[in-house]
């Protein structure tokens, strides 16, 4: 493990900014198209009137 | 030898397999993420020359690898639709482009945080860095051009069209770093040579490809039962849906 | 909106796009295929005259000056065949060495010196942990020692 401490964690060798940045943004696009995809199908069931609790 | 093939190639067979799919692919891409992650923080050791910098490579290459990959299963399902007139796989493609599109920024916003501290620039136009831009187009025009024509299979032809004209911008990105001069550097991973890697590094990244492969199939399947319920909303099978008689 | 308004809408979308991807692959065919040219292209005069262009190559070993101001830099960038003279003031990527990969825009000027208004760090698609990378450097070392033996 090349940590020695949170701190060191977080601050990637002083390319933290960097790496951190790249990676929470990841993070959003993931979570942005999970929200977005979920918003559809809650969207097309109550149209449909569907009661459909199956995967998700 | 009175197996139908052609069960699950009808919308609402595939509706309910990939229903019953879904969470496996669930569970399989958030254990392979948190593996992946954990191989590449605190397993992946620091790099010679790039030092921990070189971490973003574990969202940067399966991006960029997914985002290409995407592209072609995505012309591929548009082009059988064309040929063969094929509802389900025109769908299928359809519901690959917003991912495929995601995963195309992330590369490339990655891209530019990794070239930043590294080379000196967010941005070059390169012919790898310009390639890969214009993937991103292309994913948005198939996308825009299928939201813009009312009748869906009109709109799956006209999608085909950009889809399977697109493809040969696949091998440009790909080769881009070989055929011409760039400032991205050459392929650490490919089928012909040996991985220039550390295990330790390349376990790390294949793991993050795979959980991000994972991911695509959810979204993808997800997101093709809703087209096909958005299409097939008044046949008969969906009616008994809302009646409740199929789960 | 109205649904014709927006599909109007959605379609100059699609055509703007289409139409960006386009110019952006002519106008990379037309000059950024060679994002670089190497030294000996450049001496042979394979590059543009008295336009901005860039160098690539490595940089050489012991070339590396800084003048008196501290930061304007010359340097040499070497294909192993031909060698160019930098100059250059402004700050350096952190991967900038000597021997490593490196690429200049700028100028040629008439007495056949480089000067650069960016210099940009071209890595190659190695990576390992530092131990592995000394080891490997030794081992060559070892290995140029026997031959010249």
């Amino acid at each position: 493990m090349s940590w020695e401490s949170w701190s060191d964690f977080f601050a990637m060798g002083g390319y933290g900014f960097y790496v951190w940045g790249s990676y929470l943004v990841a993070l959003l696009c993931v979570l942005g198209e999970v929200v977005l995809v979920r918003n559809r199908r809650r969207t097309l069931h109550k149209q449909l009137g569907l009661k459909d609790k199956s995967s998700l | 030898m009175t197996i139908n093939w052609f069960k699950y190639a009808s919308p609402a067979s595939f509706y309910f397999l990939a229903g019953r799919m879904i969470p496996f692919f669930i569970i399989a891409a958030v254990i392979l993420l948190i593996i992946g992650l954990y191989i590449g923080f605190f397993v992946a050791p620091t790099d010679f020359q790039q030092g921990e910098a070189y971490r973003i490579i574990f969202i940067h290459v399966p991006a960029a690898w997914m985002s290409m990959f995407l592209y072609v299963v995505m012309a591929f399902w548009a082009g059988i639709g064309l040929a063969f007139n094929t509802r389900l796989s025109s769908m299928v493609a359809s519901a690959i482009a917003p991912t495929g599109a995601m995963f195309t920024f992330l590369a490339l916003w990655t891209g530019a945080w990794w070239g930043k501290p590294m080379w000196g620039t967010w941005w070059v136009w390169d012919a790898r860095l310009t390639s890969e831009l214009i993937l991103f187009f292309l994913y948005i025009g198939f996308m825009s051009l299928q939201a813009a024509i009312d009748d869906p299979r009109r709109a799956d032809k006209a999608g085909a069209i950009i889809a399977l004209v697109g493809v040969v911008n696949i091998p440009i990105i790909y080769f881009s770093v070989q055929w011409w001069n760039t400032l991205h550097q050459g392929a650490s991973v490919s089928l012909v040579q040996s991985p220039k890697m550390a295990t330790a590094m390349l376990t790390g990244m294949l793991i993050m490809a795979l959980a991000a492969w994972m991911y695509s199939i959810v979204m993808v399947l997800m997101r093709t039962r809703m087209i096909i319920l958005e299409r097939e909303r008044h046949t008969a099978w969906v009616s008994e849906l809302k009646e409740g008689v199929s789960k | 909106m109205k649904p014709r308004h927006k599909k109007m809408a959605v379609i100059a979308l699609s055509v703007s796009a289409l139409t960006v991807a386009v110019i952006l692959v002519l106008n990379v065919f037309q000059s950024n295929l060679v994002f670089f040219f190497s030294p000996s292209q450049v001496i042979a005069k394979e590059a543009p005259i008295g336009k901005s262009f860039r160098i690539g190559g490595l940089v050489e070993e012991g070339s590396l000056k800084r003048e008196g101001d501290g930061t304007t830099m010359r340097f040499a960038i070497t294909d192993t065949a031909e060698a160019i003279q930098i100059v250059y003031t402004g700050i350096l990527p952190d991967l900038f060495k000597e021997g490593k990969g490196v690429v200049a825009q700028g100028k040629i000027a008439e007495n056949g010196i480089f000067y650069a208004d960016e210099v940009l760090a071209k890595h190659d698609e190695n990576y390992m942990p530092p131990e592995a990378a000394s080891a490997l450097e030794q081992a060559a070392k070892a290995q140029k020692t026997s031959l010249t033996q």
